[in-house]
Formats: structure tokens, sequence, C-alpha cells
């Protein structure tokens, strides 16, 4: 059996892809596609503790976040297809309308 | 034996059969068929006679102490506490309630008897008119009222029916409400009506807080200790020694009753509403302006005889009042040329023979001669409308003439009312004329002389009328001329009845001189004779008298005997004294007749030559002393000024300075507190918001907008918690482990 630091690693190492692809990338899908990345990532530390302890509730933590990260993007397509169909973008540096 | 009967019982159904075919006619009347008015107007008022003449029967039928009905419907104001101006606390109770005594009896029957005559008559005389219905109707609520004025137990009710009959005699007035001469006479009658009026009610509220009480009398009543009437508390006040015979508020009580009475008996110096008043339908001026109406001031006085006895100042002044109305009212009869005029200035000069009698304290003959003149001036009203008929409405008597066959029923009714007005005997008119002139007489010579010289012009004017009416050649215009005719029988049938009552209807009062009794003045005792003689003749103590079946404390028996015993003795003597005046006042009633021969018969004295001999007399007397003038000049153009002047008050002072200036101020106030708002409400929360948009000004350009940034600030700030707390957390996993 792999040793825990490896499963981590992994998960960090998608964690980090994912806050640098939410933070860095213009385009919304891009963005949402990187909050998919960050959410696996923390599904792969559920699972791996989870087999870490022999406590099977981290693995049904990680269904009911896939579930969850299912809806999420449901919404946020929508919400950005709503937004397109009014401003006919879906680059994060022009969703500015909160500033000051 | 106290009188009763069904009847007596039930004395609101007299006044109630009229009251409620006038609701008829005034809200449905246009509905209804003329033949249908007709029958349910004058049938409820010839119902009403045949109910009146049945109480008074059964009123007859109990001995004269005991002729008092009295029933009280309901207590009309709730009663309480009142403070009277001795400042003790009475209760105060005004119901409302019939009272049938002998007086009433008279007035009622007249009522509702020459009413009905009348009604009758009208159905011819206003068969050709348009509003039938609404004429019916306004008669009809003359007639209710009229019944509640003459059988009202108390003053209060009695002033109900008071402003009844003048609403009454308003709207009919102005029947012919297109023409503006008629509803200007109507608003005068009732103006001037008004001004008596305020003195009718300061009497009664005097009479209120003197008395504690406005009911009449309270005999026959249950609660007669708890509620005394203004008999009995009179009586009692004087047997107290509170009042005596002279005291200053009964005098004001007195006067100011008499001014009400001035006012609707068209006395001196409110009469200047009746001669106008004639701009009314004919039936209107024999009922109201003749017969009943305008008797009803005569009639309260004689309500309230008792306070009057007690005030023999206010009894000069009725006296003096009455004998100059009637003669300045016959001298201005004497020149008139319209048919209605006439009569009016006589009416007047008649109720001024009515308060003659009244001053005189010949309570009786006063209601006596009203109960006479009712007859004749209703009959000869009705006379002149029956001319004025078959004249195609022409009322100028100069324009008339020869008419005495041409409508002989209507001529010769006219001449048997107009020998009972002149005081030829044995005709109504002789009978109370000559009681009024020998109790006069009795009072001073001078008031018997006064109306002696008003009893010739009476019979010259009225003589002048006959003549001039039915006599000599027609100088009336072809086209009139041409439809002269008789008046329907509706019309002579009643002239006639009047007829018959003007010639036997004195008989009644056949003076004890010329071998009757007098029946009527025995009849009207029970009500009169209260005080009786005590104020004039000083013989007797006022406390001495019976007050209508209550016995006073004072009233013993000795000297109620001798009160009687005063009084059949004045019954009694024929003295030659009363020949004499009798004889006098057949004498100038004759001169006058004759004089109106000379001059309209048989034209040995030209009226034109006396009147070109005093032409400023004449004009005097043509203008009718100019008194309308004066009014005008004195009163109604100073009201007028007085108006003008508020007029221009109103638009300087309240509108200029009171509105305007009150705008003015509103507007200034505006705009203080609009520029309090703009800047300095305003003003403040402006500046909290500038203040906290500066104080915000280095950190909202925080607030990108992007939500990348936002994210990168989540994750610096992450981190540097992470890197904080690492040290913690790795305790605590340490630990975990």
């Amino acid at each position: 059996m792999l040793p825990i630091g490896h499963y981590l690693f992994l998960g960090l190492a998608l964690f980090i892809i994912g806050v640098i692809g939410v933070v860095t990338r213009r385009n919304v899908i891009i963005v949402l596609m990187s909050i998919e990345l960050i959410l696996n990532a923390v599904n792969i530390n559920l699972v791996a503790f989870s087999r870490l302890y022999g406590d099977v509730a981290g693995q049904v933590f990680a269904l009911f976040i896939i579930a969850d990260a299912a809806a999420e993007a449901t919404v946020g397509l929508g919400i950005i297809i709503a937004f397109f169909r009014n401003r006919e973008t879906v680059l994060a540096d022009e969703m500015d309308l909160l500033k000051w | 034996m106290t009188p009763t009967g069904y009847l007596l019982q039930h004395l609101w159904l007299i006044p109630l059969f009229p009251l409620v075919t006038a609701a008829l006619m005034l809200f449905f009347g246009r509905r209804i068929p003329k033949n249908a008015v007709s029958m349910f107007c004058v049938g409820s008022v010839g119902l009403s006679f045949v109910y009146a003449l049945g109480a008074v029967m059964q009123l007859l039928a109990a001995g004269p102490e005991q002729r008092v009905a009295q029933q009280i419907l309901f207590e009309w104001l709730t009663p309480g506490p009142m403070q009277m101006s001795g400042g003790h606390l009475v209760r105060f109770v005004a119901d409302w309630g019939y009272l049938l005594d002998p007086l009433s009896c008279v007035m009622v029957l007249v009522v509702t008897g020459v009413g009905f005559l009348i009604h009758v008559y009208s159905i011819g005389y206003m068969g050709h008119e348009g509003g039938y219905y609404r004429f019916f109707g306004y008669m009809n609520l003359f007639m209710f009222s009229m019944l509640t004025l003459v059988l009202a137990n108390n003053m209060l009710l009695m002033f109900v029916g008071w402003e009844g009959v003048g609403l009454c005699s308003y709207l009919l007035i102005g029947f012919y409400f297109l023409r503006k001469s008629a509803t200007d006479a109507g608003n005068k009658a009732f103006i001037v009506n008004r001004i008596g009026d305020a003195g009718f009610i300061l009497g009664i509220l005097l009479t209120a807080m003197t008395l504690g009480t406005v009911r009449f009398t309270s005999v026959g009543l249950p609660d007669v200790a708890a509620n005394p009437g203004i008999l009995q508390s009179l009586n009692s006040a004087v047997a107290a020694h509170a009042l005596a015979s002279g005291a200053p508020v009964l005098t004001a009580i007195a006067l100011l009753l008499f001014v009400g009475a001035t006012g609707k008996s068209a006395q001196l110096p409110l009469y200047v509403w009746l001669p106008d008043a004639m701009e009314g339908p004919t039936p209107v001026s024999a009922l109201i302006h003749a017969a009943t109406m305008v008797t009803a001031g005569v009639y309260m006085v004689v309500r309230m005889n008792a306070i009057y006895q007690l005030a023999p100042i206010a009894m000069d002044v009725v006296a003096v009042v009455g004998v100059v109305t009637a003669i300045f009212a016959a001298s201005m009869a004497l020149v008139q040329n319209d048919i209605k005029k006439v009569l009016a200035y006589s009416t007047i000069s008649q109720l001024g023979y009515m308060f003659l009698a009244l001053g005189a304290g010949a309570f009786a003959a006063g209601i006596f001669h009203l109960m006479t003149h009712a007859f004749f001036k209703a009959l000869l009203f009705l006379g002149a409308g029956s001319v004025i008929h078959a004249m195609s409405g022409e009322q100028d008597i100069q324009k008339m003439g020869g008419l005495w066959n041409k409508i002989p029923a209507t001529a010769r009714t006219f001449f048997v009312a107009t020998l009972a007005i002149a005081g030829i005997p044995p005709l109504a008119g002789f009978f109370s004329k000559d009681e009024i002139l020998g109790r006069a007489f009795e009072r001073h010579p001078d008031l018997w002389f006064v109306g002696f010289l008003t009893a010739g012009m009476t019979a010259f004017y009225m003589f002048r009328l006959v003549f001039l009416t039915f006599l000599g050649y027609s100088r009336a215009d072809e086209h009139a001329e041409k439809h002269i005719r008789e008046s329907p029988p509706t019309m002579t049938v009643p002239l006639m009845i009047l007829a018959v009552l003007s010639v036997i209807g004195g008989w009644i009062g056949w003076p004890a001189a010329l071998g009757g009794s007098n029946q009527f003045e025995k009849f009207l005792e029970p009500v009169t004779q209260s005080y009786f003689v005590a104020p004039f003749e000083g013989r007797l103590s006022v406390n001495a008298t019976p007050l209508l079946g209550h016995e006073g404390p004072f009233a013993t028996e000795t000297s109620r005997e001798e009160l009687l015993r005063v009084v059949e003795e004045r019954n009694k003597k024929p003295s030659a004294l009363e020949y004499l005046l009798m004889f006098a006042s057949i004498g100038i009633a004759v001169g006058g007749i004759w004089l109106a021969y000379q001059f309209y018969r048989t034209k040995r004295i030209a009226p034109e030559l006396v009147a070109a001999k005093v032409p400023r007399f004449y004009q005097l007397l043509l203008h009718k002393y100019y008194v309308d003038e004066i009014y005008d000049a004195a009163v109604v153009d100073r009201v007028k000024d007085l108006g003008t002047a508020l007029g221009v008050f109103d638009a300087k002072v309240i509108d200029g300075v009171g509105v305007d200036g009150t705008g003015w101020l509103a507007r200034f106030g505006s705009t203080l507190s609009m520029w309090w708002d703009k800047w300095i409400i305003d003003g403040l929360l402006n500046f909290s918001a500038k203040l906290t948009q500066l104080s915000s000004f280095p950190v909202r350009f925080l607030q990108t907008g992007t939500f990348s940034s936002y994210a990168m600030l989540i994750l610096v700030g992450l981190a540097i918690l992470l890197a904080y707390y690492g040290h913690h957390m790795q305790v605590l996993m340490r630990g975990a482990r």
C-alpha cells in the first residue's frame, strides 16, 4: 500500500494547480474548471485519510462533494450563460461592476 | 264630575286628520287626481270639525266649573332640573299635550268650522289654478298647525303651532311664486313675524324662569302637585307674596308676549305685512289673514290672561295699541281702491278692537268679537274672491259696479256681512262690537271715543265698498263685462252658510241690557275670571279668586262669593249709560252709512272735492301714512347699508387681512421651512454622506470588482493565517496522533 504522503502530494499538486487557475485565468469557464480541480484535490485527501484510518465516513463525504460539485457547476454555468447574454463576455476582468 | 268621553280622550285626532292629508298631498300630491285631492283635503277638515264638535259636546256635559279636558300624549322635552330666577330648582316639563277648555272650544270650532267652509269654497275658487294639490297640502298643514296652536296645553307646544301657521302663511302668500310681488310679500310677512316671535320666545323664557313651568294649567292632570301649571304657580306665588299685581317681571312677560301678538295679529307697529299678504289666493286671505291665524295673538293674550290681569301697565299698553291700530287702519281703509286691501285694513282695524277689549279686561268680549269677526270677515273675503272670480281677476273697485243682479248670491251675502261688520243690530258684529265699546267706556271714556269713531269709519268704508262694487253703473272693461257670471255652488253655498252665521252668530252673546244673559261670557268665565275684577277696580284682592277649579290658599269662601256677587251685579245692571252707548254705536254706524250713501250713491258730495280740500291728508291716507316708506328708510335701508358695510368689512378685513394675511404668513412660513429643510436637514444628511465618502477614500480601492483579485486576496489571507497558526496546528496534529 502506498504511504499516505503520495496521496497528499497529489492532492496538494491538484489544489495548487486549481488555485493558480482560479487566480490567474480570465476565462470564467476555466475558473470553474479550476474550482473542480480544487474540489477533487479535497476529495483525494478525504479518500486517502479514509483509507488510512479505515473510516468510511471520508468516502461518503467525498461522494457528497462530487454531487455538490456537479450542482455548483450547473449553477455556475447557468450564471455564466445569463451573464454572457447580457454582456457578451465570459472574461472575469470585465466583470467589475462591484468595484469601489 | 270631570268631563269624560271618547273624543275628549282622543283630542289628538282633531289635528291629526289634516296633518295626514297634508303629508299625503305634499309627498304624493302630484300623482293624485284633482277630485281625490278635494275629497281628502276637504274631507279631513270636515272630519276634524265633526270630531271637534263632538268633543265640545262631551265637554259641555260637565258642569261649568269642571270644563277642562287635558291629555298628555308624551313627554316632549325630557323633564330635567331648571334653575328659576329665584335661584331654586324646579323640575321643568314640556309635554306634547292637548287642552280643551271653554276658550279652546271656541277657537277649535271657529278654526275647523270656518276652515271647512273655506276649504269647500276653495274647490271652486282654485279649480282652474295650477298646483291644486300644493294649495290644499299647505292649507291642511295650516289647519294642523292652527289646531296645534289652539289645543296646545303649554306655551312651547303653542309656539310650535304658532311658527307652523307662520310658515304656512308664508308659503300660501307666496303661492303664485312666479310673481315677484307675491314672494316679496311672503318674505315680508315672514320677517316681520320673526320680530314679533322674538318677543314671544323671550316671553316664554321669562315665564319659565319666573314660574318654573310653561304648562297653562295642571287641572285635569294626575300630577298637579308635582308639576303645577302657570295658573297654579302664579296663584301660589301671589299667595306667598312673591309676586303681586304690577310686579315688574309680570309686566315684562306680558309686554314681551304682546310683542309676539302684535306681529302675528298685525297690530302697530308690526301690521305692515298684512296688507301685502293679500298677494295670496283669496281663500288664504279669508282663512289665514282674516278668520284664524291673525287672531292667534288675541287667543294667546286671553290664554295668558292671568298674567295680564296682574300687569295693569301692560293692559294699558294693549288697550292703547289696540285702539290706535283700530282707527289708524280704518283711516287707511277709507281710500283704498283694491277690494282685498280694503278688507285687509279692515281686518287690522277689527283686530285692534279685539285688543282694545283685552286691554280693557274684557277677555270674553275680545274672543266674542274674534268669533263673529271670523264669520263676517271670512264671508267678506270669500265674497270678494267670488267678485274677483266674476270680474276675471279685476280687484280695483273703481273698475267694478253694477254687479248686484249679475252675481246675486255673492252680492247679497256680501251685503249681510257688511251690515254685520258695520254693527247694525241684530247682526253678529253689533253685539260683539257693542260689548267691546261698553267695556272700553268703563275702562276710560277716551278709549271708547276712539273706538266709537272707528265704528263710524268702518261703516263708511264698508258701504263705500258695497256701493262701488255692486251698485251704480258698470265701469268694467269690455272683456271682463262679457265674462261676468255667478260662481259655482261650491263657492256660493259656503257664502250662504257664513251669511247665516253672520246674522245669528252674535245672539249667543245677547247682552243683559237687551233682555239676554250673555251666555258667551258666562261660558268663558272659568277661563277669564281668574283674576277678573281686581286689578282694575281695586275692589277685591287678587288672591280672592278661584283659579279654574283650583282653590288658592287665599281663596276663602267669603271672598269668592263677594267676587261672584260683583261680577253678577255688573252683568245685571242695565244702566242708562249702557243704552246710551248702544244707541251711540248704532247712530254712528248709520251715520257712516249715510255719509257713504251721499258720497257714492247720490253723489251729493263728490269724493274728489273732499280730497282736494284736504290734499295733504288725502295723500297721507292714500300713501298709508308713508309707513312702508318710513320703515324702508329707517329699517330696511339701514339693514341693507349694514349688509353693504359688512360686505366691505368682509372683503377688506376678513378676506384682506384675515384670509389673505394668513395666506401670506403661511407662504412666508413655508418658505422659511423649505430653506431650513433644504440647507439644514438635507444639508446635515449630505454632510454625513460626504464625510463617509471622504473617510472611505483610502480603502475603497481595494474593491476592484474583479473576483480573481478577491480570490487572490483570500488566498494571501489564508496563507498568512496558516503561517501564523502553523505552529499550533503542528502541536494539535501531534497531540491527535
